[in-house]
């Protein structure tokens, strides 16, 4: 009875829960970007912050940083996706690609780029594995490939991340729009298989990912971890110049710190608006494209060049996976030996206690929000059903909005606000700030199967004489039990992920796995970051696995859920 | 009529056009059969009386059971059955979890399990209450659905193209069956089909929808 | 004016809140019993880390005293805590307890009286600390007056690798020579970085003919002038550093494994046991040795301090006191665990707990007190805050 009461707010919960901290965040970075801190002492208006930001020699490089470095990634990502699926989807070898590249979908981005950084640096594996017998180098090059100050490297990582990402959201979009008839028809009518695809599926397929490929883009534009690890220093990133202000002994620092974070908004709208006219613009010659009429002679080299960048990405972030597993267990490894002289548990011993203590708080923050996540996806969806409502195109815009404000906009004024009110101290504000993150990603998980499950089940269940909390939890759950752990094994991988809101919200009083092991970046202790960056990925990895086992075993028996 | 299921001016309209209009009523024991093309609106019409409409149809008339006017009545509280042509058996439930999802609360846990272990038998599948709802054949399947709705004891029983999904063979020796045992517990049968041998089947009188 | 009575009776027992007295040390112990200490420290190095857990460890054994390090990349981090508490209105349980600072951190938040104290010289410990002989009554020029206690002397060293770089250079400019000729080896943290600003001071200390000039404040008059020479030595050293200056390593400890895949074959560092420390835990090869400059290099002490909003004074005393005890500062000499100087006296101590510093073998690559000779004195500050912003604007943003 008491879900009942409860269940109609669920919704409006849902969206504070989702929308109350970027929109909060968002008043506490414009209050002091004006000048107004009265914390500090300072009431504004003034326009002193954006002269001093203004002023900073770095600020042209870092904005064209985080422009070139955004748009390059999530256009080179989103290429190579659609190219692989135009060119393979169907075949054994994209079935291959697919299962090679879901499991690296929850692999932290802070490990992906650890992992690419101990691969691709001059005394990284590559280097170690060719050398000296096909280079001759008995001492790694001095070449600036990681922290190179173009983002060339930081770009690489977001990418490799990006792939597995923009290709399981590709495929799911396939699935909810009838694509194969029109690209037999294409193929029937001469077009090459990834030309066909391009001019007749491609359009229905984008409408539906256009706004996950926002989200990459806002997110390529804004990420501090990434930007720590393989990003460059003289500058830095506007976003991780924003971190450095924040935490600058000097007070009024802060103010330049929320004007720079207003310019990374303004940045990443920009951005948006360019990347909608450019969609715009792909269509008009797509069109024309379409109209000529060319049947795609250049496919197979095009379709073969996508699934070899499309497989790269996967080898690189499994590579790396790899390299970071060997310096965990390396004992003295110097250049251009490919193996440390001797492994060791050494390191993993040293950082036991340590890898304790980060693994439970990430577990528990992980897992509490989760299951609040859940609990209020299942509770608005349940609302759905039961009171016959269908999330509209603008409800969707909402989903994703706290995933397109850029972080680094709105978390630091959240700490200024939380600071103010003396909520700022501890697990329960991170937990908040992460439901944030999570929530949309869990909705967005489980509301396809939770729609798509067939309704008549509920009308013979409530014929029977079951009530709707009944039918609820009695039916239509343990029906969805794989769905419901897969969105909560996403959940939980989302909040493990978590960089900047765990360090600026939690005050560096809560650490997790990603706060320690960036926090490692910069001391440089490669074994330390072995550690920590394998530890950080088993605990966003083996929810999955367990999302995968556990229904297996509860319905070892019960052959109607096997794909369910 | 207070004995069976009666339409009573029922006329549905979707987004202010006309769907259907219908005003029939059904005694115990007997059925009521509607027959029309795809799309007249026969399924809307067997939602509103199980309580399930969506509501972006606006409906004027009601539904009455044994006299009782139920037109406003949660799904759960209709006592009324529904068979649809796929068995919608719960597959995370054994068969007899299913048919015990069906029996009305209360009772001792023997009770139950008598009860359950009758039904089964009552549709010579005596021994199958622990299996897998998935591993049975179809026709075994509409034998365990039919018993999980009668379980539940209705008051009445609709019935959504039940039959569509069997073969010939296994057609009309469900459809006797599920006849038979709506006559022997007096209860008044809706059926929605396409299909006239049905129809004829079905015996009792045949409304034909058409297009409004 | 019935609330004015509730709000009356709830300030009473803040207002009589009496701050810890370090002169009466009963008091602070039985007060300490039971306390959770937030130790804001630098967590980029796991050997400090597990020093630190050791601390804690025995603090909880002997005193009841919980300590939680709270891992930061920058020790202005928990300034900024510290003073936008104090703007909040936080004045009584604030976020951090302890501290691990010294220089221009200190200094500011002395400034701005965010420190409790005075109490270090009232710390039972302090009569075994040498303070007449280290530098541990001014820190960084500025005067400590008990607002801080020492726990460990640092003095720069440079790191060689002896298998590529066989022979010692003497000061900064043979330093900028070996440079010239063997380009590409050798780099520094990037400031803001502690040490990399260190390392522009050191230069300037060792090229300047009177670095007295350096004891008082930089002013706007003397800062061009007497840091000209420093640039110009940059403008030469930098096309030679690794990477040609386009990238920096981001901390001492970055360096190492640089030099151990033989990336770089001098680096700088300022604990001369750290590189026998990390020899020890495979971060470094075993020819890996250390010098100090002709003339000397800077040397400072490093401190622990109290915010004047801790909720904890009495356990961070404790631990503080805990700090400068023989047991702990024979540990944190030992290069097998963390490698730094002892700020104790060694005629102060009794002949057992001198053997516990005897008895340790300070490794290969470590050199004696006699052999790290003369200990330059910090420059003013305010040097140092100039000298980072200076840098920053100059090779911090790609040209």
């Amino acid at each position: 009875m008491k879900s009942r009461r409860l269940l109609p707010f669920l919704p409006a919960l849902t969206l504070l829960a989702m929308l109350g901290p970027v929109i909060a965040g968002l008043y506490g970075t414009v209050m002091p970007a004006f000048g107004h801190l009265p914390a500090a002492g300072l009431t504004g208006p003034s326009l002193d912050p954006f002269r001093e930001i203004l002023a900073w020699q770095g600020l042209p490089r870092a904005m064209w940083l985080s422009i070139s470095v955004g748009f390059i990634s999530t256009l080179l990502a989103f290429t190579i996706v659609a190219l692989v699926v135009a060119g393979w989807s169907g075949t054994r070898v994209f079935r291959v690609l697919e299962g090679a590249l879901s499991p690296l979908l929850s692999v932290p981005h802070a490990a992906a780029a650890f992992g690419l950084a101990f691969l691709i640096a001059p005394s990284g594996w590559i280097a170690r594995i060719i050398s000296p017998t096909l280079t001759g180098w008995d001492r790694p090059l001095d070449l600036l490939i990681v922290q190179d100050p173009w983002g060339v490297s930081m770009m690489a990582g977001l990418v490799i991340k990006e792939i597995p990402f923009l290709l399981l959201i590709t495929l799911a979009a396939l699935g909810q729009i009838d694509t194969r008839r029109s690209h037999a028809i294409s193929q029937a009518l001469g077009y090459g298989r990834l030309t066909g695809w391009l001019k007749t599926v491609f359009p229905l397929v984008y409408m539906q990912i256009r706004l996950p490929v926002y989200v990459v883009l806002a997110y390529a534009m804004s990420v501090v971890d990434v930007a720590v690890i393989l990003g460059p220093n003289t500058p830095p990133t506007l976003s991780v110049q924003i971190v450095k202000l924040m935490s600058d002994p000097d007070l009024t620092m802060r103010l330049q710190a929320a004007a720079a974070a207003l310019v990374q908004l303004a940045l990443v709208v920009f951005a948006l608006v360019v990347w909608r006219v450019g969609e715009i613009g792909v269509a008009w010659f797509g069109m024309r494209w379409v109209a000529r009429g060319k049947r795609g002679k250049f496919d197979p080299i095009v379709g073969k060049f996508a699934l070899f960048a499309g497989a790269t990405s996967a080898i690189a972030i499994a590579l790396g996976l790899a390299v970071l597993c060997v310096w965990s267990f390396a004992g003295f490894w110097g250049f251009p030996d490919a193996l440390p002289e001797q492994l060791t548990l050494r390191n993993w011993m040293r950082h036991s206690s340590g890898i304790n203590q980060a693994l439970c708080e990430t577990a528990m923050i992980a897992v509490v929000v989760t299951l609040v996540a859940l609990l209020l996806t299942i509770g608005c969806l349940e609302v759905e059903h039961r009171h016959g409502l269908r999330v509209s195109t603008r409800g969707m815009w909402l989903l994703y909005l706290p995933l397109l404000v850029p972080q680094t906009a709105f978390l630091p004024g959240l700490q200024t606000l939380l600071l103010n009110i003396g909520a700022d101290v501890g697990r329960l504000p991170v937990m908040f700030a992460h439901l944030v993150f999570v929530l949309p990603y869990v909705f967005l998980s489980l509301s396809d199967p939770f729609r798509a499950w067939d309704k008549r089940n509920s009308t013979v269940a409530a014929a029977l004489g079951a009530s709707p909390d009944r039918v609820l939890w009695r039916v239509r759950l343990p029906m969805l039990l794989r769905p419901i752990l897969t969105a909560g094994a996403v959940g939980i991988a989302v909040s493990v992920g978590q960089y900047l809101p765990t360090l600026l919200i939690g005050g560096g009083r809560v650490e997790t796995l990603t706060t320690e092991a960036v926090a490692l970046a910069s001391g440089g202790d490669r074994r330390a970051i072995g550690v920590f960056g394998l530890m950080q990925t088993a605990a966003a990895l083996v929810p999955f696995a367990i999302a995968l086992f556990v229904p297996a075993i509860v319905w070892r028996n019960r052959r109607g859920l096997k794909n369910g | 009529m207070d004995n069976g299921l009666e339409l009573r001016d029922v006329r549905i309209t979707k987004d202010g056009a006309p769907l259907l209009e219908v005003s029939r009523a059904v005694s115990s024991g007997e059925v009521l059969t509607i027959m029309g093309p795809s799309g007249v609106g026969k399924s809307t019409l067997l939602a509103f009386v199980t309580g399930t409409l969506s509501s972006s149809f606006e409906v004027t008339g009601g539904v009455f059971l044994n006299g009782e006017d139920i037109t406003d009545a949660p799904p759960h509280q209709r006592r009324v059955g529904i068979l649809f042509q796929d068995d919608l058996l719960f597959p995370h439930l054994s068969v007899g979890q299913n048919l015990a999802f069906g029996l009305q609360a209360g009772g001792s846990a023997a009770s139950r399990r008598d009860r359950v272990v009758a039904a089964l038998s009552e549709v010579g599948l005596e021994g199958y209450a622990d299996r897998d709802p998935a591993t049975l054949s179809g026709g075994q399947k509409a034998r365990v659905a039919l018993m999980r709705m009668l379980l539940s004891e209705p008051c009445a029983l609709l019935l959504d193209e039940p039959f569509s999904r069997l073969d010939a063979a296994l057609r009309a020796q469900v459809r006797d069956l599920v006849f038979a045992r709506a006559r022997a517990r007096s209860l008044p049968v809706l059926m929605v089909t396409h299909d006239k041998e049905d129809a004829s089947a079905a015996g009792g009188e045949i409304v034909t929808l058409t297009p409004i | 004016m019935k609330y004015l009575g509730i709000l009356a009776a709830l300030c009473v027992p803040i207002a009589s809140y009496a701050e810890p007295n370090p002169a009466d040390w009963d008091a602070v112990r039985e007060g300490a019993t039971g306390q959770t200490v937030y130790w804001n420290a630098w967590g980029g190095s796991t050997t400090t880390n597990d020093f630190l857990a050791w601390v804690g460890k025995r603090v909880a054994e002997d005193y009841g005293v919980t300590l939680e390090h709270v891992k930061l990349t920058d020790t202005a981090d928990a300034v900024t805590r510290v003073l936008s508490e104090k703007q909040a209105g936080e004045d009584d349980d604030g976020a951090i307890d302890m501290i691990w600072i010294n220089g221009s951190n200190f200094a500011a938040m002395k400034d701005a009286d965010l420190l409790f104290g005075p109490y270090a010289e009232q710390l039972p410990n302090w009569a075994i600390v040498d303070s007449a002989g280290k530098s541990v009554q001014t820190d960084f020029t500025v005067p400590i007056e008990g607002y801080e206690s020492p726990w460990a002397m640092a003095q720069v060293v440079f790191v060689h690798d002896t298998a590529d770089m066989p022979e010692r250079v003497g000061s900064m400019e043979a330093l900028l020579e070996w440079a010239q000729a063997n380009p590409g080896r050798f780099s520094y943290p990037q400031p803001p970085d502690f040490l990399g600003t260190t390392f522009l001071k050191q230069v300037l200390v060792d090229i300047l003919p009177d670095p007295l000039v350096l004891a008082a404040p930089a002013t706007d008059e003397n800062y061009e002038e007497v840091t000209a020479p420093l640039w110009a030595y940059l403008e030469e050293l930098t096309p030679n550093l690794w990477r040609e200056g386009k990238a920096y390593p981001a901390t001492g400890t970055a360096m190492f494994p640089l030099i151990a895949d033989g990336e770089l074959d001098l680096s700088i560092s300022f604990s001369p046991g750290a590189a026998s420390t990390a020899i020890a835990n495979f971060e470094l090869p075993d020819t890996v040795r250390t010098f100090v400059l002709d003339q000397g290099t800077i040397g400072n002490a490093s401190f622990v301090a109290i915010p004047y909003n801790s909720g904890s004074k009495e356990g961070a005393m404790v631990v503080a006191n805990f700090l400068m005890s023989p047991e702990a500062q024979a540990r944190a000499q030992d290069p097998a665990i963390l490698g730094y100087g002892t700020v104790l006296d060694m005629a102060a101590i009794s002949a057992e707990e001198r053997a516990m510093f005897d008895g340790l073998d300070l490794g290969i690559a470590t050199l004696t007190p006699a052999e790290l000779g003369t200990v330059l004195a910090e420059p003013h500050p305010s040097w140092a805050v100039r000298l980072a912003d200076d840098w920053a604007s100059r090779y911090g943003v790609a040209q």
